[in-house]
């Protein structure tokens, strides 16, 4: 008796050492303004609204069921345990009731029958959503390991960092998105936006959102897509009517024709660069890699793994493999001077 | 009955070279013999397996770690899934199946003996071929060592253009020589059970654990054979110019996904339903009492069975099938619930009005109930498909299967353990040993999956090696790696228990447990023939009618 009780006090100990170590790391865990929480139950938009509200009923109702089961558990345990006063004896041989089976199948169909009808509900408001007028169409193209971001209406191309307008209940603009993939799935998933859609080669998707509030929101890919899948990151910005207008226009422009950086132009231009990367105005085409056309409007590059700051880009171009290791962008091997050159000409492509 | 055994004197199965012993395990078609081997080379692989998950911990403990490349993380929760899955759960489960179903139903052995042993070395081998990727892999074309597909492989990631040179293909040959595997242990189940029946054992007697083997052999037989196609198909298309999942030639990923997913659904009732067989015998024995509604658990298994072969595309919510589509799965999903709740109360009433002893296997098994309850509720929350929009590909899921896999299935087999061991050797395992075993798997399992739940709630997606700092998800990943090592902690007690009693345990006798089911009447560990004489039975508790002549259950049956 001795023994087993110093074990639970033991164990007991195990249990309050380890909780109070973790609320203590908890605890010291920067929480800088740059931070960006996700949470599935802080909804910023329209169909993520949706979802969370059937998540919180079905929640509720999943906590009620485990309640009744576990106090029925708990209660059989502790009142039905053996005592010393029963050695040898065998408690009453009971082999079933058929009105307890019956109410024990019958009430978990009731419960079924209800779910599913609140989900189906869900299920057909937003997948059959129609798609109205003023919605902002994007096609999104999943690349190893990068967003493409198309506006076939407005004629813009960008990566990675995507903007849509907020939506006004009263006079709705959703953004409807198209989903392609160019290699592998990958998933979109911007939690507080809306529920995750894959993207699949040969197998079109459709998902849309209607943004409730500004603000940046992040995401990542979901899918497992090869290698880098954990920095394929994603970052959403809700513009106002304005801020999205503008931004837009800037888009829409070819890029910045920069006297101080044709040297680096020339660089890309003669090297494998323009292969892979487009640049509006200009000879580079390519469209393996991001559209870098207005890449100083972006926060961030490779896919949001690093800032969008002068060293980063150097590092990048010189060796992805530092920021992003398994990146199918090539390392450059350039010299310094042309290094520094490519870097400036990026650093005009406002 | 007892009095017909013939018991091996001691000494004279001793004392031979240590050659011939293992010539005699190599060569053997005893099911007793082949069920042991099962169980060996899954806790083999167990510890494998359990240590490419503590890898794959200690690179997330903390955001932007470098402990593993992603090369390398990749490849270990590639392997880490499909060991779990193919080469310790099947395998343990099998092994068990091997053991228990003669002896419960007063055969001698399984009705294809041979075919027995061929199913066991092909799935054992199959794990061989898998982990030979390590050498093969980059040994031959240098283009890689083990796959890191994922263990869905999903298209067109397995195909050549993603995953160049041999090491997928370890994947795919592995899976396929010990689906035949699986698929030979089913046929011989089966015919087993319908076959080999010892007088009076009327299929309405045969004790649950048969019962739901059946069921569950039943299922490999639908389930593994979809696989097998499609691991084909995919060699055809890598191999010989085929176009089935290549996307890029106009294949179809979807496609794989469905064949996958047609197997992988019912794969969880194929590991889980021998789990609940094991907790039909557990419980009634450790309360007493016989199960409560004995029809009505067949019942609810059958019904499980084919409920579980409509609910595939609950894991595909996400590519974008139609809403009636989504419906329909949330539905039978749902659905599915019900024959399994059923099971649950229906343990809860056998332990109602009981008396319960809280030996291991009964600790193990009520750990079992509270998790499994969890775990399909859980599963309720991810039926509903537009919930799942958030949750699937989270590490909402992650913990959610692990609860089903671990914190029931492994819960279950620890039980089968500490209940069905000293019948297999003859000693029984430490009480002290599997109490600090189930105290601190018990409490490693809560801080590693309860807390797993939560960031998947914020956004994180599995199968990422690392992530940015800053998102709320640095704490939980650390507590959950604690946790992770806390359970490794307690399967090296467990393990240490296993050797530690096979030399020093007490002597079991033939039935420790005062329990009910005919293997309990055989000496332990039983003759190699299993029963001199073969035995009448005359309900489904043979060994209570013989303890209580006054009051036998064939008077109620």
């Amino acid at each position: 008796m001795l023994r087993r009780s110093s074990t639970v006090r033991f164990l007991a100990q195990t249990i309050l050492l380890l909780f109070w170590s973790a609320m203590t790391v908890w605890a010291s865990e920067p929480k800088g303004s740059s931070s960006h929480g996700t949470n599935i139950f802080a909804p910023a938009s329209s169909p993520a609204k949706s979802i969370a509200d059937l998540s919180v009923f079905v929640l509720v109702i999943t906590g009620i069921i485990f309640v009744v089961v576990f106090a029925l558990l708990a209660y059989s345990v502790v009142k039905f345990r053996g005592r010393a006063k029963d050695a040898g004896r065998e408690p009453a041989q009971v082999y079933g009731s058929t009105q307890i089976e019956l109410a024990w199948t019958i009430i978990p169909i009731l419960i079924v029958v209800v779910l599913f009808l609140a989900t189906a509900r869900v299920i057909h408001a937003i997948q059959d959503a129609p798609e109205p007028a003023d919605a902002v169409e994007v096609t999104v193209i999943g690349h190893q390991y990068w967003w493409e971001f198309r506006y076939p209406k407005l004629g813009i191309v960008t990566a990675n960092e995507l903007h849509i307008p907020i939506s006004d209940p009263s006079h709705p603009t959703p953004t409807f998105l198209q989903l392609l993939s160019a290699d592998t799935d990958h998933s979109f998933w911007v939690p507080e936006l809306a529920g995750k859609t894959d993207l699949i080669p040969n197998h079109p998707n459709r998902m849309w959102m209607a943004p409730l509030r500004t603000g940046v929101f992040v995401g990542q890919c979901a899918q497992y897509c090869g290698t880098q899948h954990a920095k394929m990151l994603l970052r959403v910005s809700v513009d106002g009517p304005e801020d999205f207008d503008a931004w837009v226009r800037a888009q829409q422009e070819p890029a910045v024709e920069d006297a101080g950086a044709t040297a680096g132009k020339q660089v890309f231009e003669s090297n494998a660069c323009m292969n892979c990367h487009a640049v509006a105005g200009t000879g580079a085409d390519g469209r393996f890699g991001p559209d870098l056309t207005h890449l100083m409007s972006r926060a961030t590059i490779a896919a949001g793994a690093a800032e969008n700051t002068h060293d980063n880009l150097r590092l990048w171009i010189q060796n992805p493999s530092a920021i992003k290791p398994g990146s199918l962008m090539p390392a450059m091997k350039l010299s310094d001077t042309d290094l520094n050159a490519v870097v400036s000409y990026m650093e005009t492509l406002h | 009955m007892s009095s017909h055994v013939i018991t091996v004197p001691v000494g004279q199965a001793e004392a031979r070279p240590w050659v011939d012993e293992l010539h005699q395990w190599v060569t053997t078609v005893d099911h007793k013999r082949l069920g042991i081997l099962y169980i060996v080379s899954a806790l083999l692989f167990l510890a494998v397996g359990g240590v490419e998950a503590l890898i794959i911990r200690i690179q997330l403990m903390h955001s932007h770690n470098n402990f593993v490349s992603p090369e390398v993380f990749n490849r270990m929760f590639t392997m880490h899934g499909t060991t779990m899955i193919f080469f310790v759960a099947m395998p343990i489960l099998f092994g068990f199946a091997n053991y228990l179903v003669p002896l419960m139903i007063g055969a001698r052995d399984m009705a294809f003996p041979r075919l027995n042993a061929f199913s066991f070395w092909l799935s054992f081998l199959g794990g061989l071929l898998l982990y030979f990727s390590f050498l093969g892999g980059s040994g031959l074309y240098g283009a890689g060592s083990a796959p890191d597909v994922g263990w869905w492989s999903y298209a067109p990631l397995g195909a050549r253009a993603f995953s160049p040179g041999h090491s997928s293909d370890y994947w795919t040959l592995a899976l396929l020589v010990s689906g035949f595997g699986s698929i030979g242990t089913a046929i011989n189940i089966i015919a087993t059970i319908l076959c080999l029946r010892c007088p009076g054992m009327k299929i309405s007697r045969m004790p649950l654990l048969v019962w739901m083997n059946l069921v569950m052999a039943g299922m490999v037989l639908l389930a593994i054979t979809p696989l097998s196609a499609a691991q084909i198909m995919l060699l055809i298309d890598r191999y010989l110019g085929g176009h089935f999942f290549d996307t890029q030639a106009g294949g179809s990923a979807v496609l794989w996904m469905h064949f996958f997913w047609i197997f992988g659904h019912p794969e969880v009732y194929v590991l889980i339903i021998p789990c609940f067989a094991f907790m039909s015998e557990i419980i009634p024995v450790f309360s007493r009492k016989p199960i409560f509604g004995y029809p009505v658990m067949v019942a609810a298994t059958v019904c499980i069975a084919f409920v579980s072969m409509s609910v595939w595309a609950h894991h595909m919510f996400t590519i974008g099938m139609n809403s009636y589509a989504n419906s329909f799965f949330t539905l039978t999903t749902m659905a599915v619930g019900i024959p399994t709740g059923i099971k649950i109360f229906n343990w809860i009433g056998t332990m109602w009005g009981g008396r319960i002893q809280f030996k291991t296997p009964m600790l193990f098994s009520i750990g079992f109930l509270f998790q499994f309850l969890i775990a399909g509720l859980t599963g309720i929350m991810m039926a509903a498909s537009p919930f799942d929009w958030q949750l699937s590909l989270s590490y909402f899921v992650v913990a959610h299967f692990h609860y089903v896999i671990v914190g029931g299935i492994l819960f279950a087999v620890f039980a089968a353990f500490y209940y069905w061991y000293p019948k297999m050797t003859g000693r029984m395992l430490s009480e002290r040993l599997g109490k600090w075993h189930f105290w601190l798997f018990l409490i490693g399992f809560h801080l590693t999956f309860d807390v797993m739940h939560i960031p998947g709630i914020l956004g994180m997606p599995r199968r990422i090696y690392t992530y940015e700092p800053g998102r709320g998800w640095d704490t939980l990943n650390l507590i959950i790696s604690i946790g992770a090592f806390i359970q490794a902690i307690a399967i090296l007690v467990f393990l240490a228990n296993l050797v530690i009693s096979y030399f020093k345990g007490a002597r079991a006798g033939n039935d420790p447990w005062d329990a009910w089911t005919l293997e309990w009447c055989i000496s332990s560990p039983p003759p190699a023939y299993n029963f001199a004489i073969v035995p009448t039975v005359e309900s489904r508790r043979p060994l209570w009618d013989l303890k209580h002549p006054e009051d036998p259950d064939s008077r109620y049956e």
